[in-house]
């Protein structure tokens, strides 16, 4: 399976090329066939790579497959290649996987809309330039797949694209993705112009070799990699596209703003993670960034209403934790996180999907309640997600992932205490807003319509699946405190260094008990405000200073008003008034001109028979004149 | 000879210039046969005895009785006289005269000079035997301009049938701006898309 | 037969040619324009047989019988132009006849 990599990526080109063309002659069965069967298939594949490559590694734990070279100018020449590592290898078995379930999920889902076609053709396109992505050998290579999974972005956040809401929305998650690809892209020139090659693997030997510790260069092109990946992973400041994104249908959501897409950018840091290596200021940014964006985005969290913006804003901090985990070079702990996370983020969209169906197309959880009584197998599915989301120590996979990224924002050689205390905050947010979430939306008294639970085997069938992830996909790697087993790290050791460690005040062992306790915390602060007293959150709400530091976290502290008023009104100024310059005049003036001529010379066309003659006898005298006084 | 011509020319002179400045039609028409009449003097005087009879015959005789006919059907009334005073203001004739007068000019000017190297006005006319004449015509129309003659028929065959085709219906009273009748194209158009004959 | 130098001839055809322009340009009468163009017409005319008396070739004479056969047809052919257009539009004013245009 090692030889055909790219079999996989091919899948579901196939798939979005014969929905494209094809499509709309095929009937709703073989859309949907089409639609989700390769997926599968390519996971198939991808789990029979991941085993052959666990089982008979290939030299120097990586293998690289040409397939072609792209083009030649001078000595530049760079090719398509796949790329075959261990991180390769996981990032390829999520996508594929979670994909590939959510797909199947999206069969049922999505069985009423017009658009069907459509949307199963733009998530075979995403799916495709994901793997792309992560498969890439070649910088030039991962940008087609990095600009594919924005353009499948845009696409599908403006899949209703008839609601002018959807297709702002649309608009600007690819504006603010943009921002940061622009970085990106003047990161590589960079790294072209002083590295020589665009070849990832290249690239970062040379890297290595000639740029020192701590070097400008190393720390610009660090700094400019990680613009273009705070764009696409929706950190501050380039995070408020993700929460306007819950425009798209939920499987959209589900996969490419959970699970997928959002983490390009981890999966982009990891890759160069040499850069990061070399600069410890860009490290710290990193870090920062994550931390900062963890918790804004976590009591931004607790105060929205919309279930699907919960969960956004959910996505934004989790990924803020990957991206702390980026900042003190803890880089297969970010990658663990990602992976346990696309199991219960995809779960929880995939069920809030049901919850909103079944309630008619509400999202408004102040109108749910005492769902898990109309609602019984989802609410224990979102419950799952929900506590893998909160780290409920042991039982879910989410406890064990926060848990090493927390571990080694403290232990690592570039952690802090504070990012360590960041982590730890936040893990009590995020179970204080993902239990605020369940206890609204499933118990107490039913504050809206009947919830209609009628759901297709194939709508249910990939959240038990995903159930089960968010619950052992934890076991690969255990804490020190729980047995130490170290199975993951040791698998990605060959791509991913680990940290060094340092010494600390405390072990590891305490911070992992610290955590348990918080997530236990959380949930039970959110039964006292949200579930058995609403009373008590009532009374808390009422009080003045309250409501407005609600109203900012719903309103996400202010980004969008800012943005809005610093960068949108001034070019919508400039645009409005540079509209009848000079340039726009000469060529209306063009236009004017003819219109003038026409005009004038549709005087001479007045039908008058003798004002023809006298013209002729003008023109023959004139004639005459000339030829006679010559 | 000398005398002859020029009381010719100048009789065709006035009697256009009456022509073109009377009221009634009918007179102006008349006047015409008078010109035309002169002119034909003025073709026997420079040696063309052939074509001054054509001049009369047909010109004279033939397009000039047409045009009676013609106005004749058209019968002009005296609302139509009155009109034509009416049209006929001095100030209409400001710019035509003006115009005509440059171009007469001209050609005055260029006469006098001397005109074209090898052209009309620049030698004496040759002297020639007008029975002679006339044969060299009759020559040269059945041979070199054998072409010329032919066409010309064909050209009065057109005139013909464009004369006979639009007058056709003119003793019928015309209906005021009814619609179309049914003529050849469209009957033809029709036909052809019921995929019939005519 | 021909003491008269054709020069004089030419001088004639084009006062004669002259006068119908008037015409043409100044009346409004169809009727009238069409009469002054036989008037331009027989000035031409009058120009080649003065050319053909001044080369002695009997080819003026000829050229003078096609304008004739010309003026013919083309007479014609207005006349009953003019004949329709009088029964349609009820006038023979070529100013009124602009309508004709569109």
């Amino acid at each position: 399976m090692l030889h055909f990599p790219w079999l996989i990526p091919l899948l579901p080109v196939l798939a979005f090329a014969a929905l494209a063309i094809f499509g709309g002659r095929m009937s709703r069965r073989t859309q949907s066939l089409i639609g989700a069967a390769p997926c599968g298939a390519a996971a198939v594949l991808a789990l029979a790579t991941a085993v052959s490559f666990m089982a008979v590694p290939p030299a120097g734990h990586a293998s690289d497959f040409t397939l072609w070279i792209w083009f030649h100018i001078g000595t530049f020449a760079p090719r398509i290649a796949l790329y075959l590592d261990p991180l390769s290898v996981i990032m390829v078995l999520v996508v594929t996987c979670v994909g590939f379930l959510i797909l199947l999920y999206s069969t049922w889902f999505m069985r009423g809309d017009e658009g069907y076609r459509r949307f199963f053709a733009y998530m075979n396109l995403f799916i495709a330039s994901m793997l792309l992505l992560v498969l890439a050998d070649d910088f030039l290579f991962l940008l087609v797949g990095w600009e594919g999974v924005g353009l499948s972005s845009f696409l599908l956040i403006g899949f209703w694209y008839r609601e002018r809401a959807n297709a702002a929305a649309a608009r600007k998650a690819f504006i603010v993705t943009r921002v940061g690809d622009t970085a990106l892209l003047v990161g590589l020139l960079l790294i072209f112009t002083r590295l020589g090659s665009l070849n990832i693997q290249t690239a970062m030997g040379a890297a290595q070799h000639q740029w020192a510790q701590g070097a400008a260069v190393a720390t610009a092109a660090a700094l400019l990699v990680m613009g273009g990946a705070i764009g696409k992973s929706a950190q501050l400041p380039l995070q408020t596209w993700l929460p306007d994104a819950m425009a798209g249908p939920t499987p959209v959501s589900a996969l490419i703003h959970a699970a997928t897409m959002v983490t390009a950018g981890v999966y982009l840091i990891a890759r160069t993670h040499v850069l990061f290596d070399l600069s410890p200021t860009a490290r710290l940014v990193v870090a920062v960034i994550g931390a900062v964006t963890l918790l804004y985005a976590g009591l931004s969290a607790l105060a929205q209403n919309d279930i699907k913006r919960v969960l956004a804003y959910s996505t934004i901090s989790q990924v803020g934790y990957m991206f702390l985990a980026l900042g003190v070079g803890a880089w297969s702990a970010a990658i663990f996180h990602f992976l346990t996370h696309a199991f219960f983020k995809a779960l929880l969209f995939l069920a809030a999907g049901l919850v909103i169906k079944a309630m008619g197309e509400e999202h408004d959880i102040r109108k749910m309640g005492g769902l898990r009584r109309d609602l019984p197998v989802v609410f224990w599915l979102f419950v799952i997600g929900a506590a893998a989301l909160s780290a409920l120590p042991l039982v879910t996979a989410g406890y064990y992932s926060k848990d090493l990224i927390i571990d080694q924002a403290l232990t690592a050689q570039h952690g802090s205490i504070w990012l360590w205390l960041a982590g730890t905050i936040g893990a009590l947010i995020t179970s204080l807003y993902a239990f605020r979430l369940v206890f609204l939306v499933f118990f107490g008294e039913r504050r809206g319509g009947p919830a209609v639970g009628l759901f297709s085997r194939r709508a249910l069938a990939p959240l038990f699946v995903l159930a089960f992830g968010s619950i052992v996909a934890g076991w690969i790697q255990l804490p020190a405190l729980w047995g130490g087993w170290t199975w993951f790290t040791n698998f990605l050791a060959p791509a991913l260094p680990l940290p060094a460690a340092r010494h600390v005040a405390f072990s590891g062992a305490a911070a992992s008990v610290i955590l348990a306790l918080v997530s236990l915390a959380g949930i039970y602060l959110a039964y006292l405000f949200f579930g058995r007293q609403p009373a008590a959150g009532r009374a808390l709400a009422a009080r003045p200073g309250f409501r407005r530091v609600e109203a900012a976290a719903l309103g996400g502290w202010g980004f969008d008003r800012f943005y809005d008023a610093a960068f949108v009104r001034p070019f919508l100024w400039a645009a409005h008034h540079g509209k009848g310059d000079v340039i726009d005049r000469a060529v209306s003036g063009i236009a004017w001109v003819a219109a003038a001529l026409g005009r004038g010379l549709r005087l001479t066309q007045s039908g008058r028979l003798r004002y023809y003659l006298a013209a002729a006898a003008l023109g023959i005298v004139v004639f005459v004149a000339v030829g006679v006084l010559r | 000879m000398t005398v002859l011509f020029f009381v010719a020319a100048a009789v065709a002179v006035i009697a256009t210039g009456m022509v073109i400045t009377t009221r009634k039609a009918i007179h102006a028409l008349l006047y015409l046969v008078i010109s035309f009449l002169a002119l034909a003097l003025v073709f026997y005087v420079l040696g063309a005895p052939f074509v001054a009879a054509l001049e009369v015959i047909i010109y004279a005789g033939a397009i000039m009785v047409l045009f009676l006919f013609a106005l004749m059907l058209i019968d002009p009334g005296r609302a139509d006289e009155a009109r034509e005073r009416e049209w006929m203001r001095p100030r209409a004739w400001i710019i035509p005269s003006v115009l005509t007068a440059a171009l007469l000019f001209e050609l005055i000017y260029v006469m006098a000079r001397g005109g074209v190297p090898g052209g009309l006005a620049s030698g004496a006319a040759k002297a020639i035997d007008a029975a002679a004449q006339v044969k060299a015509v009759g020559i040269s129309l059945f041979g070199p301009y054998l072409l010329g003659v032919e066409l010309a028929s064909v050209l009065l065959l057109a005139g013909l049938v464009a004369a006979h085709r639009l007058t056709q219906g003119l003793d019928r009273p015309e209906e005021e701006d009814a619609a179309p009748a049914e003529d050849t194209w469209r009957r033809v158009r029709r036909a052809g898309r019921r995929g019939g004959g005519i | 037969m021909s003491a008269i130098s054709p020069v004089y001839g030419l001088g004639l055809a084009g006062v004669l040619f002259v006068l119908g322009l008037l015409g043409v340009l100044a009346r409004r009468n169809l009727i009238f324009i069409l009469a002054s163009i036989e008037v331009m017409l027989n000035a031409a005319g009058l120009a080649f047989i003065a050319a053909g008396a001044r080369f002695g070739q009997a080819d003026g004479q000829v050229m003078f019988l096609f304008i004739l056969a010309m003026a013919a047809a083309e007479v014609a052919v207005g006349l009953a132009l003019a004949l329709r257009i009088r029964r349609r539009f009820h006038t023979l004013d070529v100013d009124d006849l602009r309508k004709l245009r569109d």
